[in-house]
């Protein structure tokens, strides 16, 4: 498809928003996953939607939720001289309770930027004196490349590879909004790249326990405009479904050998969300076979956290209860080159991506 | 001598210095003034100056298309460029790390020798220092330049008005990405370079076709996002860019979609982004793409007297974005 | 949450894949999905191809354009224009 076709159909489907929208009372819908949080800013999708249909960003960025004492703790790995640590570059501002590891490399910590889990397995190799640790933070899409990497180094005989795991599972952060009363959604932007692994069938409670529809959808900016489609249809007639939008390359029973080894490698635990809270089994924790790949097991740490009280609402961020704007510190304590709360951690975040486009609603020149 | 490589010695003032400025540098940048070997250079100016430094440091230091050396040459070069003056003379200081082959470095010398000459602009003085093993990453580089302001040309960030186009020389990103995809295992073919060039002429032509161009800026560190809104800001306008009108090029836009970068935010080594009166638009167009380093020009947006101090880009489906100031490192995206 | 890409594999050796996008190539390992073929367009997330990305597309866009012309669930005026020329290409 050319450019002015592209163009021409996301015209249309604007009309047709604007038309199933029409009459229909104030409708929120969550994007769900960071990346849609971003796709929707970068095309400049919100500011083509009717005023009575809102997006809101969820809890969908893996790194803004990687809570406070997670970072503490791999900062204090980070610290030790037997240690090298192998990240997402996305990681480095996130904040512990008192530094970040993008202090702690400029105070001399051996911190390498990797593209691919598997790059951590060369740092290894080259590295044999060393124990180096990967910061395994995602979700359901990630978690099996750093299981993946966990098994390719059993079978290298790699022995000095690790992983620190903050992973997390999406349908129980789902769970809680629905069950948090405060939390209004009409609808869910469902993760792409998560259906990819886990399949559609994990989504279904939505519509059967809580009759709320959801739609798994790609990240072209068409591919969202057709989804948010779809979801005034549904909400026009009154129906609550779980839609698949992105069968390019989600399957119903999403990848098979993923979930395998995700099954193989992790088991669920009860995780710390920074900003919400404790969310039953919804974290990934390394099995007791693969325990010598468990930095925590291998190389117990204690450290004490600093809780902080501030003024931060990214807790209701998060959740989609209020804006940005709603919060005091929003750009101002709290900017994404200093950041305080969550989801102006990363680029994916709410926060970040309000910061940096605005609310979306940019009336340029109009 | 091949293999050869930096000592401590080479930096010393003594016979291996004298055989590194026998050997390496007088053979590369040699030219009356320099020959002199005196502690400056004297040369002769008229009117108002231009002068400018920036220091050079790049990993890797050799990349498709050029090296730190042509890179320092060409970043002087075009800064003074971009204030509308001739370039006439450059200095280089060099800083060595123990151990660096003196192979390469030969030919980081021969690089810079190329672009300035290229670019009409004479090495005249530079120093050469060697620091210790792990003091330094193999080599880093300051140029500073001066050179002679055109007549009648009146250039400045604060001069844009609302209504003036914005026109951009070529592709963008192509110098990040090359540096980028070396650095996280991309493979890129072989037409994909850096676009380090010396502006010096392009910018010439358009001054002579176009002397109202009201601000010329390259989009490096930071890419056009930062040069936007920085004139967006000082001159009090807001600028409106059309998305599909910016060239870029596939490759360059797989590894920004690869790595979750935005082109907009890539550094470029040799584009020009220029501000001209509406009228004027086509005429500069035209002029820039006459030159080799112009030749993909475009017209990508225009100046506004909404949104002041604000850069906009409309994007491909119709809508408008807000385009930011950049924050700070480039590092992959992964989640 | 998870940036991912499609991506044409060009050669396979052992459980490597390399695969190109818009001229930008790179090794991506195949132990998630080790049915990928030479030729298959795949899903690229973090150096793993995570699944074969279907010619569904092409079906979907044109189902959507069809309907944006008039066709059932989204009925609305016949807007101008045909359907199905938009089945050439895909993004991937």
């Amino acid at each position: 498809m050319d450019k002015k076709q592209e163009r021409e159909l996301a015209g249309r489907m604007v009309e047709e928003i604007q038309r199933l929208a029409e009459g229909q009372g104030k409708l929120r819908f969550m994007e769900v996953c960071g990346t849609h949080t971003v796709s929707i800013f970068r095309a400049g999708i919100r500011q083509l939607l009717p005023e009575n249909v809102e997006l809101v960003s969820g809890p969908g960025c893996p790194v803004c939720v990687t809570a406070d004492d997670y970072m503490d703790l791999a900062i204090a790995y980070a610290k030790r001289e037997d240690v090298i640590i192998t990240t997402f570059g996305d990681m480095l501002k996130v904040p512990g309770s008192r530094s970040s590891l993008g202090e702690a490399m400029a105070e001399g910590a051996d911190i390498r930027i990797v593209y691919s889990p598997l790059d951590s397995l060369q740092v290894a190799k080259d590295n044999p004196g060393k124990k180096v640790v990967f910061l395994a933070v995602g979700f359901e899409t990630t978690a099996p490349t750093a299981a993946a990497t966990v098994l390719a180094a059993e079978q290298q005989g790699i022995g000095n590879l690790y992983l620190l795991s903050a992973q997390k599972l999406v349908p129980p952060a789902l769970r809680m909004l629905l069950n948090d009363p405060e939390v209004h959604v009409d609808g869910f932007l469902l993760p792409g790249h998560v259906a990819v692994v886990t399949g559609t069938e994990v989504f279904d409670f939505l519509a059967e326990e809580y009759h709320m529809p959801g739609i798994v959808t790609g990240f072209e900016p068409l591919e969202i405009l057709r989804s948010l489609c779809r979801l005034l249809q549904q909400k026009r007639e009154g129906r609550a479904e779980v839609g698949n939008e992105y069968g390019s390359v989600v399957r119903k029973e999403g990848n098979p050998v993923s979930r395998r080894i995700l099954e193989q490698v992790y088991e669920p635990v009860d995780a710390n969300w920074r900003g919400i809270g404790r969310i039953e089994k919804s974290g990934l924790r390394m099995k007791e076979a693969y325990r010598q790949f468990d930095i925590r097991q291998v190389l117990p740490l204690a450290v004490a956290s600093v809780q902080k009280k501030t003024a931060c609402r990214c807790g209701e961020v998060l959740r989609g209860i209020v804006t940005p704007y709603d919060c005091p510190l929003f750009g101002k304590a709290c900017v994404p080159t200093h950041a305080i709360g969550p989801c102006m951690v990363s680029v994916e975040g709410v926060c970040a991506a309000w910061y940096k486009y605005g609310s979306g609603r940019f009336t340029y020149g109009r | 001598m091949a293999g050869e490589r930096i000592t401590l010695a080479h930096g010393a003032g003594g016979k291996l210095s004298q055989e590194l400025m026998q050997e390496v540098i007088l053979p590369e940048f040699g030219n009356p003034l320099l020959n002199e070997l005196h502690d400056g250079a004297a040369v002769q100016m008229s009117g108002k100056l231009a002068f400018t430094t920036d220091s050079y440091v790049v990993r890797p230091l050799f990349f498709a298309g050029g090296n730190i050396g042509k890179l320092a040459v060409c970043g002087t070069v075009n800064d003074l460029a971009m204030t509308g003056a001739v370039p006439r003379y450059i200095s280089a200081g060099v800083i060595l790390e123990e151990g660096f082959l003196l192979e390469d470095f030969r030919s980081i010398a021969h690089s810079m020798k190329e672009a300035a000459e290229e670019a009409g602009i004479l090495i005249v003085t530079g120093d050469t220092k060697v620091v210790g093993k792990g003091q330094a990453d193999g080599i880093f580089i300051n140029t500073a330049g001066i050179g002679d302001i055109l007549p009648d040309v009146h250039i400045s960030p604060k001069n844009v008005k609302a209504g003036m186009k914005v026109l951009l020389s070529g592709y963008l990103g192509d110098h990040a990405a090359t540096i980028l995809a070396g650095r996280h295992q991309l493979e890129l073919p072989d037409s994909i370079q850096t676009d380090c060039a010396p502006l010096a002429e392009l910018v010439q032509s358009l001054l002579r076709a176009v002397p109202e161009t009201a601000v010329l800026r390259d989009p490096t560190r930071g890419g056009l996002a930062a040069v936007l809104n920085e004139i967006a800001e000082a001159s009090g306008v807001g600028i409106l860019i059309d998305e599909e009108a910016i060239p870029v090029r596939p490759e360059v836009q797989g590894v920004c979609d690869i790595l979750g970068f935005d082109p907009l935010y890539l550094a470029n080594e040799g584009k020009v982004v220029a501000f001209v009166p509406e009228e004027k638009a086509e005429l500069a167009l035209q002029t820039m793409r006459n030159h080799k380093y112009g030749k993909d020009a475009c017209i990508i947006g225009e100046a506004t007297a909404e949104a002041a101090g604000q850069v906009g880009l409309r994007t491909g489906i119709g809508g408008i974005r807000v385009v930011d100031m950049p924050l700070g490192n480039l590092v992959p995206r992964i989640c | 949450m998870c940036l991912a890409v499609p991506a044409k594999v060009l050669e396979i050796k052992d459980s490597l894949a390399k695969v190109e996008l818009s001229g930008v190539m790179r090794d991506v390992s195949l132990m998630l999905l080790p049915e990928a073929k030479i030729g298959d367009y795949v899903l690229v997330h973090a150096g793993f191809a995570m699944q074969v990305v279907e010619e569904k597309e092409v079906e979907e866009m044109n189902a959507l354009f069809a309907e944006m012309n008039g066709a059932p669930r989204m009925v609305r005026e016949a807007a101008e224009g045909g359907s199905g020329r938009l089945g050439q290409e895909t993004r991937a």
